[in-house]
């Protein structure tokens, strides 16, 4: 049977507010345990929630920046639980009457396709801490740094039909986040999880099948492995006439395969209920259009912008633009060189490998934007083959010169001087007489590639430095005297 | 010195007849000499109370002294003060001591106020006697077998021993007014949002609400102006413009309209109760004011509504007591799920289990509807009915308990008993109105309480009827004890 994949994505986005959702304590990462939990973070007694004005206006701008409806008056509720990571006994969060409602995301896939993916809502909610495991010798350390960070969760519908689809998407939700500032989306310190509802259905079907949950995948790589991995168990269980449990799961990175964490019977009863310490948060349209006026240049924007402003393909426009960063690494290189189809190709070929290989985000690249485009000039006026190029390219990896002076040092100049030119052809059809004669022999269909030959060898001799364009055409006319 | 009145004593410290030091080692002195007998105070604080007395002598003889400068007060221990043990009478909070001050306490200090101590109470208000205190049952100065209500009893009852000329205090259900009434003293709940909650323990958040505890309408107005005002720190706080709640006592009552529920003249009040009340509105007709009969139709509905928001919010706002982070924690716990079962099953008393337990089953799934959101309803309805009531008159007037004083350990067996205790004055709390008990009359030589509820944010005109009432009669100064 052919089985179709259906996902449905929770996407935890922490907010870059200074201070915590309820509290003023800071919140920033990596401080030593406890050093950022005021008595409102540790559930003291007597303390109260105040909410944090900031993280209402990054969750509004979120769900402008989806189209989403905004939730004009929006409920923080009680969810009850008992964690010794969870101070209050509660989450404070929303159900029923969330700030950002349904709405609609674009999705660009690797084949330049693209999907409609919609938005069941988002809320906003406050983290719970962190619980210590390591160095406490059969005790638990608790960390309340994170207590009261604020979040909203995002949650799609259940719209996408491959694990691809749901990176697309993930990837998607990040891009918007950082476009719009409102948080770093650095899913290594946990500022974005994801949590992924997968089921299978025979293809055809529109019902439902009984789904599980993966929880907490911290990056767009897992995602799309842990998805694949209970896919296949899935369909190997159904395939086998069993049946999917219902049932939260943990995506084990080392054995690629999920494991149940807990089955859904057992669940918490969370007792939700209106939180009677804040008030509903009423929001006027004002409020909501002031806000909509100052959203930057979103990705899909960007991409139909560059497309008609850089002549790029659509391809190549969603790909620069789905981080800000490099779009605006891009915009700034494509200035500077005035070259955009030359900067689109570098940023997305070298400079994208460069970036892969070492690890790192194009804003921590060792070549800067003004120096590819030192780069590119040299490309465009002739002055770098190709070849050349990509040796200047990797000198810059190691240095902060500009293409000129790496040219200069190097003494890579390209020789486009065609008396120069013409004694390197010389001296190879000179001492080739065989392969001279042979090509006099050829076919007329067979001759172009047989230039080759000689081409290499004068590249070979002249450093990769010979203008290509040049020898080429020199070649071909002093070959062709020989006829 | 100790029968004075906090309006007698402002003029006494400013003519010089005493110091703010001698009137306050003469309490201390008495509290140390006769509180055994009545169990007032969980904690008395000489030390810092004589420090804060020197402190206000010295502004007193420098002139420009803050209105509550060197008035000796006392605070229910379910209110935070920075320093000083606030265990809100419970084991789980035996060894907590608060790094802070609640928003009431800072305004008081403030006000030059001396702190003498923590007044006992039910075990985290939750009570209509005082006996569910873990320091040990209240008892009643008019009469020590009998309790002196709840959950205030500890604040009523240092008042009415002339302990302290006046307290603060927290009315949830009735807790203020309540064991006013039958300790012959004046007590007042302010409309919801009027004082600030920041650093008063939780018990049921949207029904809480901290007023004044003293022996006259004048004094409780001297005390309600240091307290009330808008609180940043606490969300539900009312942004109002600040009344001087003493500056209209005077005013002429001619004309007042005053209703009179029939529904609180009904079966189950004491007849010889209902004969003081009805002595205190001829009282009023003679002061000029007309009384009209009203109806407050969902009235029988306000004790089970109660009975489930309360216990709700509690059970959320308690979870907190985990024996994880501060408070008490069972001896060695064998897992996290024992840590929790024991510490709470140890550290609560009866009370508070009952009233959590009642709690989580009114949020449960399955439940929810049938009671938390049937009790919101019933909660909306009783609003309405003081709605339509106060358009047609300006106050209400009624008995603010069924009955006087009861014996210790009468109702202890029999919680549905002791909630009726509070029959005539939870409605008040769900509307979020502000509620006032003043003394008037003797049963058996144990005090009754007339009970006057305002419209929302009328607590000035409250105490003006009060006053003008207190003027014309004397039953406020009538004594529990021999002078």
């Amino acid at each position: 049977m052919e089985w179709e994949i259906v996902i449905g994505l929770e996407v935890h986005v922490q907010l870059s507010t200074k201070s915590k959702l309820f509290s003023g304590a800071s919140t920033r990462f990596g401080s030593e345990p406890n050093t950022q939990a005021c008595a409102v973070d540790l559930a003291m007694p007597g303390t109260l929630p105040v909410p944090n004005e900031e993280a209402f206006r990054y969750a509004v701008m979120f769900g402008l920046a989806m189209q989403a409806r905004i939730g004009k008056r929006s409920v923080f509720e009680r969810k009850n639980y008992f964690y010794p990571d969870l101070p209050k006994g509660y989450q404070t969060t929303q159900l029923n009457q969330p700030i950002v409602g349904a709405g609609e995301v674009e999705i660009y896939l690797a084949d330049g396709g693209n999907k409609t993916v919609r938005l069941h809502h988002a809320h906003l909610e406050e983290d719970a801490g962190k619980s210590l495991h390591e160095d406490f010798h059969g005790m638990t350390g608790i960390d309340l740094n994170r207590a009261g960070t604020p979040l909203i969760e995002i949650v799609s519908e259940p719209d996408m039909r491959s694990a691809t689809e749901a990176v697309a998407f993930l990837k998607k939700i990040h891009s918007v986040v950082t476009y719009l500032g409102i948080s770093d989306g650095d899913m290594s310190q946990g500022s974005m999880r994801c949590d992924a509802n997968v089921s299978l259905r025979p293809k055809g079907e529109t019902e439902l099948g009984t789904r599980t949950e993966l929880k907490n995948i911290n990056s767009f790589r897992f995602v799309e492995r842990a998805i694949r991995a209970e896919a296949e168990r899935q369909i190997d269980i159904l395939e086998d006439g069993g049946n999917i449990v219902q049932e939260t799961r943990l995506y084990d990175v080392d054995k690629d395969e999920t494991r149940s964490l807990r089955s859904k019977e057992v669940a918490n009863d969370y007792r939700y209920f209106p939180c009677p310490d804040l008030l509903p948060v009423i929001l006027s349209d004002d409020y909501i259009e002031q806000l909509r006026v100052q959203l930057p240049e979103l990705p899909d924007a960007k991409a139909a912008r560059f497309q008609s402003e850089y002549s790029l393909s659509t391809y190549d426009a969603n790909l620069l633009t789905q981080e800000r960063a490099t779009a605006d690494y891009f915009e700034t290189v494509s200035r500077a060189c005035n070259a955009p189809k030359l900067a689109a190709n570098w940023i997305t070929g070298e400079i994208s490998a460069l970036l892969k290989r070492q690890e790192i985000t194009i804003s921590q690249s060792p070549v800067s934007p003004q120096q590819l485009a030192s780069l590119i000039v040299r490309i465009k006026d002739n002055t770098l083959s190709s070849k050349i190029a990509k040796r200047v390219f990797e000198a810059m990896t190691k240095s902060a010169d500009m293409a000129d002076e790496i040219i200069q040092k190097h003494g890579y100049t390209q020789v486009s001087d065609s008396r120069a030119l013409e004694k390197m052809v010389d001296e190879v059809i000179a001492t080739n007489s065989t392969q001279v004669e042979n090509y006099r022999k050829a076919d007329e269909a067979k001759r172009p590639k047989m230039m080759g030959y000689f081409v290499g060898r004068i590249m070979k001799a002249s450093s990769g430095q010979a203008n290509p364009q040049m020898l080429n055409k020199i070649l071909k006319e002093k070959l062709d005297a020989l006829l | 010195m100790h029968q004075l009145t906090i309006a007698e004593i402002i003029l006494g410290l400013r003519r010089k007849v005493f110091s703010s030091t001698e009137l306050t080692r003469h309490l201390l002195d008495r509290i140390q000499q006769l509180d055994s007998g009545f169990n007032s105070f969980i904690t008395v604080t000489e030390e810092r109370a004589l420090t804060q007395a020197k402190a206000a002598d010295q502004r007193l003889a420098g002139g420009e002294a803050p209105a509550l400068c060197g008035i000796p007060i006392a605070h229910k221990d379910i209110i935070c003060t920075s320093g000083v043990r606030t265990s809100c009478a419970s084991k789980m909070l035996d060894n907590f001591v608060p790094p802070y001050d609640a928003t009431i306490v800072e305004k008081l200090n403030a006000a030059g106020a001396v702190t003498l101590g923590k007044t006992n109470m039910d075990e985290f208000a939750m009570g209509s006697s005082s006996e569910s205190s873990y320091y040990g049952p209240v008892k009643n100065p008019w009469n020590t077998s009998c309790v002196p209500g709840g959950s205030s009893g500890g604040s009523a009852a240092a008042v009415a021993a002339l302990l302290v000329p006046g307290s603060t205090a927290t009315d949830t259900g009735g807790s203020i007014r309540q064991p006013a009434a039958l300790t012959n003293t004046t007590g007042l709940k302010p409309t919801y949002g009027r004082v600030s909650r920041w650093g008063i323990v939780a018990y049921a958040s949207s029904l809480d609400q901290a007023g004044p505890i003293a022996r006259t309408a004048e004094d409780a107005a001297y005390l309600l102006s240091a307290m009330a005002g808008y609180d940043p720190r606490d969300s539900t706080s009312l942004n109002r413009p600040q009344s001087d709640f003493g500056k209209g006592l005077n005013n002429a009552l001619t004309g007042l309209k005053i209703g009179i529920p029939t529904e609180y003249f009904g079966e189950g009040l004491n007849p010889r109760t209902a004969a003081c009340i009805q002595e205190a509105l001829r009282e009023y007709e003679r002061l000029g004011a007309q009384l009209l009969d009203i109806s407050l139709p969902h009235s029988k509905l306000a004790i089970p509504a109660y009975y489930v928001i309360a216990p709700a919010e509690a059970s959320a706002n308690l979870s907190r007591f985990d024996g994880v982070r501060y408070g008490y924690r069972c001896q060695t716990p064998e897992d996290l799920r024992d840590l929790y079962r024991r510490s709470r099953g140890e550290g609560f008393g009866e009370e508070v289990q009952r009233r959590i337990l009642v709690g989580t089953y009114a949020l449960s799934a399955g439940y929810y509807d049938a009671y938390y959101n049937k009790a919101q309803q019933v909660r909306r309805l009783i609003k309405q009915d003081f709605a339509s009531a106060f358009e047609q008159v300006d106050v209400i007037m009624g008995p603010t308990t069924p009955a006087p004083a009861f014996k210790l350990g009468a109702k202890s067996a029999d919680p549905v008993a002791m909630y009726l205790e509070d029959i005539y004055t939870i409605a008040t709390n769900l509307a979020g109105l502000p509620g006032m008990s003043i003394p008037c009359g003797l049963v058996d030589n144990l005090p009754v309480g007339l009970q006057i509820i305002g419209n929302y944010l009328d607590e000035a005109r409250m105490l003006n009827i009060a006053h003008r009432y207190q003027q014309a009669t004397n039953w406020h100064t009538a004594s529990a004890i021999a002078v």
